[in-house]
C-alpha cells in the first residue's frame, strides 16, 4: 500500500533535500547514481566516530569490542536483507565494482581455462564488462553478449542459444542503470545452472527497489553498493555461496585475512575474513545497518509501489513533449526514466536543468555498448527515489519545456 | 587586442545579464553563430573527448600568430568553446602558453571548466596551451 507512506515526513528525514541550488530548492533526480542519506545514517556515522571508533577483531579493549560487535551486526543485517543462508557468505567490499572484480579475479582465474565462455548482456555497466574482458584476455576465454530488443529487454531465446557446456560464468545486471529494465534473473540463473555455469548478479540498481532473496534466486554471487540504498558511500557487499567462496583463493593479501604468517608460508583465515584484507571501512559498514533498517521500516513493497506511481506519472508527462523519445520501455521497470530529445544534446539538457536546481544525469551512464545498440551517444536520465514527489516531476516537465524553448 | 583586453570585454558583456536565462541564451547564441569546423579537421587527432560531449580543436600558425578553430556537438559547450577561441586565437604561441584565463571565473562559468570529464573544456584549454608551447619550441628549432 503506497499510501501508507507519509512522503512529507520521509522528506524531513533527508536534510540534503533542503539545499538551495542556483537559487532554487534542489530537485534531486539522480538517485540511480547515488541516493541521499537519512538523518539516522548520518547520526550513526557521527556516533561511531564520537563513541566507539576502534580497529576491529583483534583488540581486547572496550571500544574495539564495541566496534567489532557493531561491524558483525551489520554483516548479519545484510545476511537478513538478502536472505543469505550464513553470515560468512557476506563479504564487505568497497562497492559493486569491487565485488565483481573479486569474483572475476579469484574465481575466474582459478576455474576458467582457455576456450571457456563468459556470458554478459548488452545492457551491462562497464563494471560488469571490463573485469570479464580482462579475465578473458588473460585466460584466452570467450566473452559472449546477450542481445536485447528495442524496448530494452533481454532476448531469452538468444540467451539460450549462447549457453553451451563451455559456459562457465553468466554475469548479468538485475536492473539496468540506463534503462530501468528489471531482468528475469531467476530464469537466467536456472538456465545457466542447467549447463553447469555459475551466475553473478549485479544488484547495484535493484537493491533499493526490489526484495532480494539470494536463496530463492539461487544465484552464486550477488553484488551491491550501499550508497544506492540510502547508505554510506565506499562500501558494498559480495554475497557468494559458502562452498564457492571456500574454494576460491584470497583476492588481496594483508592483515585480517591470515591465520598464520611465516616468511615461508602463510595460512589463510576462514570466511569471510579471507576476503577482507586490511582495516575495513568500519564506520560505513556500521552505518549501513541503519540504512537497511530505514528501508525495511518503510517496506520495500511500499517504496516500489510509490516509485512506480512516480514513474507512471513522469512517463505520461514527458510523452507530451514534442520530439522526446523514451529509451527503455521494458514491461518490468524500476523508477528510471531515460530519454533523448530530437536535435538537442543531452549535455545541454543537463546544464540548463541544473540552472533550474534540477539534478539529473546525462551521458552514456557507463554503458557505452548499450548506447551504441540504440545508436545514440547518451541519454538524459531522471531516476526517482522514495523522497521524490509529483510536484518535483512537474518542475522537471516545466524545466524541459524551458530547455526546449531556449534551444529551439 | 591583448588576451586580457578580450577577456575584460567578455566580462563586461556578461555584466548585462541579471539572470541565468539571459546568460545562457547568450552562450547558446554564441554557439549558434560560431562557424562550424570544416569536416576535414574533425579528425580523431583533433578530437578532445569529454565524457558527454565531443570537442574538436584545430591549431595552425599564420605568420607569427597561433590560430585556433574548434567545434563541439553540444551547443552550450560550443558557445563556451567559441569564447575560449575568441580569447586565445590570434596571439603569439608564447602569449597563449602564458595566458592567465580569469574570465570564466569572473562571469560565473568556471564550473564548466572544472567538470573535466563531462565536457572536455578543461582538456581543450590544456591542449591550447600545449600548442602554445609546441609552436614556441618549433620556432626556436627553426
Amino acid at each position: 500500500m503506497s499510501n501508507s507512506l507519509d512522503i512529507n515526513s520521509i522528506r524531513n528525514d533527508f536534510p540534503i533535500l533542503n539545499e538551495v541550488v542556483n537559487g532554487k530548492q534542489l530537485v534531486y533526480f539522480d538517485n540511480a547514481a547515488t541516493t541521499q542519506k537519512p538523518r539516522l545514517v548520518l547520526d550513526a556515522l557521527a556516533g561511531y566516530y564520537e563513541h566507539y571508533n576502534a580497529n576491529i577483531h583483534r583488540g581486547i579493549h572496550h571500544l574495539a569490542e564495541k566496534a567489532t560487535s557493531a561491524f558483525e551486526q551489520s554483516r548479519r543485517r545484510l545476511q537478513a536483507f538478502l536472505n543469505a543462508a550464513y553470515p560468512e557468505e557476506i563479504i564487505f567490499t568497497y562497492g559493486t565494482t569491487d565485488g565483481i572484480n573479486l569474483v572475476a579475479s579469484s574465481y575466474g582465474r582459478t576455474f576458467l581455462k582457455e576456450g571457456d565462455e563468459v556470458i554478459i548482456s548488452t545492457m551491462e555497466h562497464h563494471s560488469n564488462i571490463v573485469p570479464w574482458q580482462m579475465l578473458c584476455e588473460e585466460r584466452g576465454c570467450v566473452l559472449k553478449v546477450i542481445p536485447i530488443n528495442d524496448d530494452g529487454e533481454i532476448l531469452m531465446d538468444e540467451y539460450e542459444k549462447l549457453l553451451t557446456e563451455r559456459t562457465k560464468i553468466v554475469s548479468v545486471v538485475h536492473v539496468s542503470n540506463s534503462l530501468g529494465t528489471i531482468n528475469p534473473v531467476k530464469e537466467i540463473i536456472e538456465k545457466a545452472h542447467a549447463v553447469g555455469a555459475k551466475v553473478l548478479i549485479d544488484g547495484a540498481q535493484a537493491s533499493s527497489h526490489l526484495e532480494i532473496n539470494v536463496q530463492d534466486l539461487d544465484c552464486d554471487f550477488y553484488c551491491l553498493s550501499l550508497h544506492k540504498i540510502y547508505g554510506p558511500t565506499g562500501m558494498g557487499i559480495l554475497y557468494g555461496k559458502r562452498d564457492l567462496l571456500n574454494a576460491m583463493p584470497p583476492y588481496r593479501g594483508g592483515g585480517e585475512m591470515i591465520k598464520e604468517v611465516t616468511f615461508e608460508k602463510t595460512t589463510y583465515n576462514e570466511l569471510p575474513y579471507k576476503f577482507e584484507a586490511g582495516t575495513p571501512n568500519i564506520a560505513d559498514v556500521v552505518a549501513a545497518k541503519f540504512a537497511l533498517d530505514y528501508v525495511d521500516n518503510l517496506g520495500k513493497p511500499n517504496i516500489a509501489a510509490y516509485e512506480n506511481k512516480l514513474l507512471t506519472y513522469a512517463t505520461e508527462a514527458v510523452g507530451e513533449i514534442d520530439g522526446l523519445k523514451i529509451i527503455g520501455k521494458a514491461k518490468h521497470k524500476v523508477s528510471v526514466l531515460s530519454f533523448v530529445i530530437d536535435g538537442i544534446h543531452h549535455q545541454d539538457i543537463g546544464v540548463l536543468l541544473d540552472q533550474q536546481g534540477i539534478a539529473i544525469r546525462t551521458g552514456h551512464h557507463c554503458t557505452q555498448p548499450l548506447m551504441n545498440r540504440f545508436n545514440i551517444t547518451g541519454t538524459s536520465r531522471a531516476s526517482f527515489a522514495v523522497y521524490n514527489t509529483i510536484e518535483e516531476i512537474d518542475k522537471l516537465i516545466r524545466g524541459l519545456h524551458k530547455v526546449k524553448k531556449m534551444l529551439g | 587586442m591583448t588576451i586580457n583586453a578580450i577577456q575584460d570585454e567578455l566580462i563586461s558583456d556578461f555584466e548585462l545579464f541579471d539572470d541565468w536565462e539571459s546568460k545562457y541564451e547568450y552562450i547558446i547564441d554564441l554557439g549558434k553563430q560560431f562557424p562550424p569546423l570544416e569536416e576535414q579537421y574533425k579528425t580523431e587527432e583533433n578530437i578532445i573527448k569529454g565524457c558527454q560531449s565531443k570537442v574538436w580543436l584545430n591549431a595552425y600558425m599564420e605568420g607569427d600568430l597561433l590560430k585556433f578553430e574548434a567545434d563541439s556537438d553540444a551547443i552550450i559547450v560550443r558557445g563556451l568553446v567559441s569564447m575560449l577561441v575568441k580569447v586565445l586565437s590570434g596571439h603569439t604561441p608564447e602569449e597563449v602558453s602564458r595566458a592567465d584565463l580569469y574570465f570564466m571565473e569572473r562571469v560565473g562559468l568556471h564550473q564548466h571548466l572544472a567538470q573535466t570529464r563531462s565536457n572536455g573544456l578543461a582538456a581543450m584549454l590544456k591542449q591550447m596551451r600545449a600548442y602554445g608551447f609546441a609552436f614556441q619550441a618549433k620556432s626556436i628549432n627553426v
